[in-house]
């Protein structure tokens, strides 16, 4: 308990340097626009084709779970699209990008920790924190709900493909199926929860990796311990979040 | 100049440095010598702020450095140089961003006069056409001389060297040494050097402080050090086999030859 203690008081230690008054704020511009290609546009493709095949998955299982003449057909698309608004694109992508980003930054931040880059920021009179962190949070931030968009549209199309050339479902069922009772406020809960996920995905990792010490080793161990809390923050959050949000 | 007046520092209750006590000059080599893992890292490292000290006073002129908050220390940070062991140029920028980078941090200069004086520092250091290559696609020696550039692209008062020839060639060495000694003497800093290099210490120190086990040991000029009668730092510097056996046949080093 104490050590959990301890490492939050870290995290919010850390999280008040990394929203401290910067610098230049050109300088952090340039960064915060490597940082939405690096870690943004980057992971449009992992995340199209995970979406792709997630939407083709989800449509056949819920034909085959729902084989049944009292069921109309068009809820395969129905529950493609919820399936996908409600948790996939925001909650399943953003575990995907706890293991892509995150791993990234931990190991990113770690390697400079170990091999005094952050140091060399520190001894110029940079915050150092600052500079690193608080661009990829913004990139994140800004980046991750045209992710979640991308993931949304991919996943229903990978639906509406596999259903249409399997036979289990006609296109005009499955276009009629998503359009049927559709909730507009599914797509912002969704985008919400992004938010947030976005913003533990980065700040975990980036803690874990600001704050290595020793060697490659610990850099490694790091990038995993990234991963692990993230993930777990994600899947509390989304919890949280669901019923905050939902109810 | 900078003045450490009874510096403490432990790591989870281990004591590292015990009542250090030095002064170092300006316009100086000031050099810190000492075997693997006595402590002259950690001194350095306690000296620029990168360790917070225990106990003990850091006087950069008047100013006392160690009660400093972390915006007030940036002031002065910003008069500091540094090159570091594994030279630490950020990988992801070139050579021209690495030495450009404090310039554009703390200056308000057009990008024509950076690149001029990027060009003007990486010049000095004897670094031609290599502007757009990344530090992964350099030697071990041209690494240290952009670290060297990047740490003098600001015109510091402090320049602070971390085992500045760990890992290469002895000639390579001598340039290295060579050049932090004109760069100190050309800019009048205060430069402190961090070394177990015995051919530094002949070639470059004029100030030197022995540290071992944490405590200093000895200060004195590097004429002085062949003549010391502390058991310690005699076993020290002749550990090397040539100076050895030029102490046990009563030689010294060829003074002409190593003094600059």
């Amino acid at each position: 308990m104490f050590r959990f203690l301890t490492q939050l008081g870290n995290y919010v230690i850390l999280l008040k340097k990394v929203f401290s008054k910067p610098e230049k704020a050109h300088v952090y511009y340039k960064q915060t626009l490597h940082e939405l290609v690096y870690l943004g546009f980057n992971s449009v493709g992992i995340i199209t084709i995970i979406s792709f095949f997630m939407g083709a998955v989800i449509t056949l299982q819920t034909a085959y779970n729902t084989e049944n003449p009292i069921y109309p057909t068009y809820l395969i698309g129905l529950g493609c699209r919820d399936s996908i608004i409600l948790e996939f694109s925001s909650s399943v992508a953003a575990l995907i990008l706890a293991g892509k980003v995150g791993s990234n930054i931990a190991s990113e931040l770690g390697t400079m920790r170990v091999t005094e880059q952050i140091d060399a920021l520190e001894i110029m009179g940079v915050n150092s924190a600052s500079y690193l962190i608080l661009p990829k949070i913004i990139a994140t931030l800004l980046f991750n709900p045209f992710l979640t968009l991308i993931s949304i549209i991919v996943g229903i199309m990978g639906g509406w493909m596999a259903g249409t050339l399997s036979g289990v479902i006609t296109s005009e069922d499955f276009i009629y199926g998503i359009q049927y009772a559709f909730i507009p406020y599914y797509i912002t809960y969704s985008l919400i929860k992004t938010l947030f996920f976005a913003f533990i995905i980065t700040t975990v990792s980036s803690y874990h990796g600001y704050n290595v010490e020793g060697g490659s080793l610990e850099v490694g161990q790091a990038s995993t311990k990234a991963v692990v809390y993230s993930s777990v923050l994600i899947l509390l959050f989304n919890v949280i979040l669901t019923q905050l949000l939902l109810s | 100049m900078i003045k450490v007046s009874h510096l403490n520092k432990s790591f989870n209750g281990q004591p590292v440095l015990s009542d250090v006590s030095v002064t170092f000059e300006p316009g100086k080599t000031n050099l810190i010598i000492g075997r693997s893992g006595s402590g002259k890292t950690v001194l350095l490292k306690s000296i620029v702020g990168l360790h917070e000290i225990d106990s003990g006073e850091i006087w950069y002129e008047d100013t006392l450095f160690n009660k400093l908050d972390f915006n007030s220390r940036k002031e002065i940070r910003k008069e500091m140089g540094m090159l570091f062991q594994g030279s630490a140029l950020f990988d992801s920028l070139t050579v021209e961003q690495n030495v450009r980078f404090p310039l554009d941090m703390f200056t308000d200069k057009s990008m024509e006069e950076k690149l001029d004086r990027v060009n003007f520092c990486l010049n000095r250091v004897d670094i031609h056409n290599a502007n757009k290559l990344f530090p992964s696609e350099l030697s071990g020696g041209m690494k240290k001389r952009v670290a060297i550039a990047r740490a003098i692209s600001l015109n510091p008062n402090y320049l602070f060297c971390d085992e500045p020839n760990s890992g290469l060639d002895p000639l390579t060495a001598i340039l290295i040494d060579d050049l932090i000694k004109e760069i100190t003497l050309e800019y009048n800093m205060t430069t402190i050097v961090n070394t177990h290099d015995m051919n530094s210490v002949m070639k470059i120190g004029e100030k030197i402080v022995f540290i071992s086990d944490g405590y200093k040991c000895w200060e004195g000029t590097k004429n002085e050090i062949l003549d010391s009668d502390c058991a310690i730092l005699n076993d020290f510097v002749f550990a090397n086999a040539l100076a050895g056996q030029l102490k046990k046949s009563k030689g010294k080093p060829d003074q002409s030859s190593t003094s600059s």
